[in-house]
């Protein structure tokens, strides 16, 4: 690296066109470090196991409208008349449905009465088909047995007295060991108690955006309510032959009701990271579009360079320098303005997803992105740089002496 | 002169085309960005009432848990209570006031072959109707009594009207729900306020208007279900009337003010009637009585996706590196044209008719760029709407307003970027220039 002094001493007679080309590498890295980070954020939340089997899982609404609708007995009869269709692996009526973005939620205590910590939880109310319907993995204690669930009406909040939590659940409630929570009581509304009876591998609730998404519990209840949510889940492969001919089935079972919104769990996870997915799309043309503007911006700029050098480039050929050494010297060049704009770049990075974390509450960035990132855009600008100092290497010696 | 310096600008933008076309793609690039994003966030806080959102306001009262905030340190609940809501009613301190809730309802066939009906429903008080500017088509609001004599009456939107009654005047007709009959007074026109300003929260803010518009009392009374958030804390309920008394939150409270001063007025007035219910035991907590406005209330309700903020400060900087490389193009550029300058300004050109010259040609390069980042903007917008579907609907189109800001904004984005390579152009001393010729 002999022209080491030498490119720099030429790059200080014109710093302002270098430190453009360094300021822009330094947005592009700013950019592209946060960006990327962004995107791999979205990708592990949407990238969260649910605990359910979605592929063979579908669920719709049965809404009623007739006055003096028998719902003790009507949702047994439904039941039955799903369990027993060919088919159907299991069905169950519950009150919400994992990632829908509707549900409800409890707040548990481990000690009775008023002024206690207290953990919230994503609530599934259903019976003691709910483990095989939805494929939930029991990892410790038991299911629940038909004599376990209570029956109640929608404005009621009797409890009945077993639940199963998942294991995200059980660890919240006892962090050293969450083995400890089966069998053990915790309370709601201040000093009704439940007892853990058993604990799931992985539930996620009802809200992706909710921090306790993985902190559920299941309480054997079923709720009466005019609007009712039966989920079923099929043998493999059968779900989409199965949903008109269930939806047909109930529809006409029963003509006081409407079946509505037959759904796939799958369409309500797509639709449930909907935003998420866009939001990355974009990122991602933007992180393209970004590299792709940079590039030919080194492109142009060397270009003109070097144009504006030929007789330069072409005294030195003539003095006997080969063309590695010239593509070396923009090379060399490059990558000096390059490093600056990296070092910039690396502190805007960091600066611009501390202000994203403090406005976005979103978490902090690690190190080796920006390392990663650095490497990729030093890589970015000598691929840039690669062509026009080629061209620069192909001019001819002579050109030193012809073009005056 | 102006002219001729255009003709000298297309000469030079067309003999440099590649280097031209880079400035211009990439100027196009940055603003399109900027200016989907800048759309999309225009367009989710917009008003949606401009000549009365100074006039209206929401209510919200800390009746939580003494021990436990309704959330920690920040907010007071959303909603109010029935009993808060229907006491605030009833004291009637406001110009106009409304409570109302979301429900959903099936509307029963009136003969054999008809089918039945599901419908969004909302509950809610008379004022309403006159504090939101419904549009009627047929009909008006219902009677002032209605809200407190329990008549079933209903008004219809737009489309339940065409798929009821094919459109035509219904208002004296029946129309059936739950097994009882509601009355038609009225025909809401196509009311669609974007955002939905008098139900707005993270998901639902931009959803449709309602189906159907019923008096409150036709929830209290258990004629219809209500079907929106609910928040409880302490004693459990049992029965419907429980619940009604309870501390659960659920109800939507409005106010209009006829006058600024009714504000600081209505002010102490819920600050007495805090008091007042402290005497029966409740509201625990300390003073957090809050009359928010329109904007307030979008920002408490987190109208504006988080995720639409951090892409407009993305597509911000996206459009300083466009900015940056135009600014290095450009310099390469006008320094490859120093034997020209230096020409010229020994033929007598003086440093401001180059400068004006040079800034004309800038200026070409940023129109182009500007209405290049429109097609691009009119692009990225379709995208948004193609990747977040139906919802954003009604959020991507491009107006006016902001197709004249796009403009404005690539053109003196291109001027501030050519100044500085017009700068040092201008300042080339002619004599190197022509020595080196």
């Amino acid at each position: 690296m002999l022209e080491l002094g030498l490119i720099v001493r030429a790059l200080l007679r014109h710093k302002m066109a270098a430190l453009i080309i360094a300021l822009q590498i330094a947005l592009t890295l700013t950019v592209l470090v946060n960006a990327v980070f962004m995107i791999q954020d979205r990708q592990a939340s949407m990238q969260r196991d649910t605990g359910v089997n979605e592929t063979d899982t579908f669920y719709l609404t049965s809404r009623v409208f007739a006055p003096g609708y028998h719902y003790h007995s009507e949702i047994p009869k439904d039941l039955d008349l799903l369990r027993h269709t060919p088919g159907i692996i299991d069905a169950v009526y519950i009150n919400s449905v994992p990632l829908s973005g509707y549900g409800s939620y409890q707040r548990l205590q481990l000690q009775p009465g008023k002024d206690q910590d207290s953990l919230l939880a994503g609530n599934y109310l259903s019976d003691d088909h709910v483990i095989n319907t939805l494929e939930l993995e029991l990892i410790a204690g038991k299911n629940f047995q038909p004599e376990d669930v209570l029956i109640r009406d929608i404005s009621s909040a009797k409890m009945p007295a077993n639940i199963i939590v998942s294991r995200a659940m059980a660890a919240q409630l006892y962090p050293e060991n969450w083995q400890q929570a089966l069998g053990s009581t915790v309370y709601v509304d201040e000093n009704v108690p439940l007892k853990i009876t058993g604990i799931v591998k992985t539930l996620q609730g009802a809200w992706h955006f909710w921090d306790q998404v993985e902190t559920t519990i299941i309480t054997p209840v079923i709720s009466l309510s005019d609007s009712g949510i039966y989920l079923i889940r099929t043998e493999p492969g059968r779900r989409d032959e199965l949903m008109p001919k269930v939806e047909a089935l109930l529809a006409h079972s029963n003509k006081n009701r409407i079946i509505r919104s037959v759904t796939t769990l799958q369409d309500t996870r797509d639709e449930s990271y909907r935003e998420h997915n866009a939001t990355n799309k974009i990122l991602l043309l933007v992180v393209l579009t970004l590299v792709l503007v940079t590039a030919f911006g080194i492109v142009g700029l060397a270009t003109f360079g070097i144009n504006r050098r030929t007789r330069q480039i072409g005294t030195r050929r003539a003095l006997g320098a080969t063309k590695g050494q010239i593509m070396r010297y923009f090379m060399v060049e490059n990558s000096l303005i390059t490093l600056l704009g990296i070092i910039l770049g690396a502190i805007g990075a960091v600066a611009l997803n501390i202000y994203l974390v403090e406005t976005f509450a979103m978490t902090p960035v690690t190190p080796d992105l920006v390392l990663y990132g650095a490497i990729s855009v030093f890589l970015l600008g000598q691929l840039a740089v690669l062509y026009p100092a080629r061209k620069a290497a192909l001019i001819s010696p002579a050109t030193a002496t012809r073009m005056v | 002169m102006f002219f001729y310096y255009l003709r000298l600008a297309r000469i030079s933008i067309l003999r440099h085309w590649g280097l031209s076309l880079l400035m211009v793609t990439a100027i196009a690039l940055g603003i399109g960005a900027a200016m989907t994003t800048v759309t999309v966030n225009y367009l989710m806080s917009a008003d949606p009432i401009p000549n009365k959102s100074h006039r209206l306001h929401t209510i919200q009262l800390d009746n939580w848990d003494e021990n436990k905030p309704f959330k920690e340190g920040l907010e007071p609940p959303s909603f109010l209570t029935y009993r808060d809501a229907k006491n605030l009613l009833s004291a009637k301190k406001a110009y106009r006031q409304t409570m109302h809730t979301a429900a959903k309802a099936v509307i029963e066939p009136l003969d054999e072959q008809g089918l039945p009906l599901y419908v969004t429903v909302r509950a809610n008080t008379r004022d309403f109707f006159t504090m939101f500017e419904t549009p009627f088509v047929y009909g008006a609001p219902w009677q002032r009594e209605v809200d407190s004599n329990n008549d079933l009456v209903v008004v219809l939107s737009e489309k339940i009207n065409e798929r009821l009654f094919a459109g035509e005047n219904p208002v004296g007709k029946s129309i059936k729900i739950n097994g009882e009959f509601y009355k038609v007074v009225g025909v809401l026109a196509n009311w669609q306020p974007k955002p939905r300003f008098y139900h707005v929260d993270k998901i639902k803010a931009f959803d449709d208007s309602e189906d159907i518009f019923v008096p409150f009392t036709a929830i209290t009374e258990e004629k219809i279900n209500f079907d929106d958030n609910s928040y409880c804390w302490g004693p459990s309920t049992d029965t419907w009337q429980d619940y009604l008394n309870s501390e659960c939150v659920w109800v939507h409270f409005w106010v209009e003010f006829d006058n600024p001063a009714e504000k600081q007025h209505y002010r102490d007035f819920l600050d007495g009637y805090v008091q007042q219910q402290r005497l029966y035991g409740r509201f625990k907590r300390p003073d957090d009585n809050r009359i928010n406005t329109l904007d307030e209330w979008f920002q408490v309700q987190e109208v504006v996706n988080k995720d639409n903020n951090m892409l407009m400060a993305m597509a911000f900087l996206f459009l300083g590196v466009c900015l940056l490389n135009t600014i290095g193009l450009l310099l390469a550029k006008f320094l490859g044209k120093s034997a020209e300058i230096g020409l010229r300004q020994a033929l007598g050109a003086s440093k401001s008719t180059l400068f004006y010259q040079y800034m004309v040609e800038s200026a070409c390069i940023g129109v182009i760029g500007g209405l290049l980042g429109l097609v691009f903007a009119y692009l990225g917008l379709e995208g948004i709407e193609l990747l977040y579907g139906e919802k954003m609907k009604a959020l991507v189109a491009l107006d006016t307003n902001l197709v004249i800001f796009a403009v404005l904004l690539s053109i003196v984005a291109t001027v501030l970027a050519g100044l500085y390579p017009t700068w040092r152009a201008c300042n080339i001393a002619p004599a190197n220039q022509l020595k080196s010729q």
